[in-house]
């Protein structure tokens, strides 16, 4: 079964290198549709939910939507093992929250990963698109080439006013979320993060770190997106999520030439320490391993380190997190076995990826 | 960190209780944080987005209280059966049909929520290639920046005057 390989399979197509890449991970498109005379989702019974799953899943497998889109597979998440389902969060191909009702609900993938649905999330349908580097408008055409293909079958809820309905009407509207996922080491490093955060919020975007909690982002990553969904097209959302972030590159980038010029010595310390630590170390926590992790990145975009692709680090971030240990491993492991192999999983891909 | 209760999940919720003066700081995993709240205080906060939104509902002068315990029973929708007491409680909706029956309520918060009642956007059906054109202007912009950077200011005056050009078109006709 092809998912079954895609949890098996480490790197994804996102976190390979776009444009932008020193500063954008990946960009995202999600869109929310329902289908019109059928309960949304959380009021759905078991049956009335695959119900939805059997509809979907014929109109993915029609020959025109092949065509433009690829082969899509469909897999319900009770198939899986709680661990596979689990990997598909970490590799945000699903939401943590499709695992709560996991019992009715199915997803949906092309084997690049490039393209995920979910069914019967919030609402019955979520499409998605995550491409690497700064691709939103990228990843906006490809979901609505989708989405065009699914409305010939399926009859969606649709209303001259409101525009798409969704179970939450805080989504009503468009119903989408583009969302960016930035790495600014920089700003964090000058102080500028919070000021960053009360700004962009203003203008209507929400920023959250990717891993821990507010502005403490392990791995200085963040995510940006939209907050409204309704009044504004899908362009002009995406317009201004795109203008907004390529003024926040361009201060990562001007924070990093200032930190190059006047603090070098300290800041090449900081990136060789993190490599030698990583290179080196034989146990390592989840968190640490984020944290040098991140310096380790930007001491490759910033050309400090030459001999490392800047997409292994994703890689080994996502491969270090709990879960995907567990899977490699194939058993529960003490948090300190788990850092163990943690740090003997990293030496091993640098050192790998240093002979090349 | 790991969960400090399981010793297995890893910590994503941070506690600090203060009794008597004595504190005590706890790390822990979901699963394990609701189990011990729900021990201990018998409450585990509501915080999510669509309650939020449900405390919006009825916020308004000459409509009723959004308090889901003075709700009508008997006011549900037709298509799906959705309460209004249970549209209050978790600020979710059952079916397309309930934005007709609940419209009333919902105007106003979605009005100042998004600002706006009218989807400009996305039709089914309907093929926007409007879009093409603004990735080309997108395209231009960043060559613009890159001209600039590179203080090649002819190109950048012609790439400026090219944009300003795209933007000033009208919108092309159907598809």
């Amino acid at each position: 079964m092809a998912v079954k390989d895609m949890v098996n399979n480490t790197s994804s197509c996102w976190m390979g290198n776009g444009p932008e890449a020193d500063v954008v991970i990946s960009s995202r498109i999600r869109v929310a549709r329902n289908l019109v005379n059928l309960p949304f989702p959380h009021l759905l019974t078991p049956g009335k939910g695959e119900e939805v799953i059997n509809l979907i899943e014929r109109a993915v497998e029609k020959e025109s939507l092949k065509e433009k889109i690829g082969f899509l597979e469909l897999v319900r998440l009770n198939e899986l093992t709680p661990l596979e389902r689990k990997i598909l969060v970490e590799k945000h191909l699903i939401s943590p929250d499709l695992l709560k009702g996991y019992q009715k609900a199915a997803v949906v993938l092309r084997s690049d990963e490039v393209i995920s649905l979910m069914v019967n999330e919030e609402d019955h349908l979520r499409i998605q698109c995550l491409l690497p580097g700064l691709q939103l408008y990228e990843a906006w055409k490809l979901v609505d080439c989708l989405d065009g293909e699914l409305e010939k079958t399926l009859p969606y809820a649709f209303d001259k006013k409101l525009g798409y309905l969704t179970t939450c009407p805080t989504n009503v509207g468009t119903g989408m979320r583009a969302s960016l996922m930035v790495h600014l080491p920089g700003l964090v490093m000058v102080n500028q993060i919070k000021d960053l955060v009360t700004n962009v919020t203003k203008l209507g975007l929400t920023v959250r770190g990717l891993y821990g909690e507010g502005t403490e982002a392990y791995g200085n990553l963040f995510q940006l997106s939209n907050q409204v969904t309704l009044g504004k097209s899908e362009e002009d959302i995406i317009t201004n999520l795109i203008s907004i972030t390529r003024q926040i590159i361009n201060q990562e980038r001007i924070a990093r030439q200032v930190l190059f010029k006047e603090r070098r010595e300290q800041l090449e310390d900081r990136i060789g320490r993190a490599y030698g630590i990583l290179k080196h170390a034989h146990i390592i926590s989840s968190a640490e391993a984020i944290r040098f992790l991140s310096d380790l990145r930007l001491g490759i975009v910033m050309e400090i380190i030459k001999n490392i692709p800047a997409c292994l680090v994703m890689e080994l971030i996502l491969l270090t997190r709990p879960v995907f240990l567990v899977k490699i491993t194939g058993k529960e492991m003490s948090s300190f076995i788990r850092d163990v192999y943690r740090a003997q999983l990293i030496r091993e891909k640098l050192s790998g990826a240093e002979k090349i | 960190m790991m969960c400090e209760h399981c010793g297995q999940r890893l910590a994503n919720v941070f506690m600090t209780e203060i009794i008597n003066d004595h504190k005590r700081s706890l790390s822990l995993c979901e699963q394990c944080a609701r189990e011990i709240q729900l021990e201990s205080y018998g409450f585990m906060p509501q915080l999510n987005l669509p309650v939020f939104f449900a405390s919006l509902l009825g916020n308004e002068f000459n409509v009723p209280s959004s308090d889901p315990s003075l709700a009508d029973e008997e006011n549900k929708c037709k298509n799906c059966g959705l309460t209004e007491k249970q549209f209050l409680k978790n600020g979710l909706l059952g079916c397309g049909e309930c934005y007709n029956h609940f419209y009333a309520r919902l105007e106003p918060v979605l009005r100042r929520v998004h600002g706006t009642t009218q989807h400009k956007g996305k039709i089914p059906g309907i093929n926007n290639d409007h879009l093409k054109k603004i990735k080309n202007i997108e395209e231009l912009k960043i060559k613009l920046q890159e001209a600039v950077r590179k203080e090649d200011f002819e190109q950048a005056t012609q790439l400026r005057d090219n944009i300003k050009e795209l933007e000033r078109q009208p919108e092309p006709e159907g598809g």
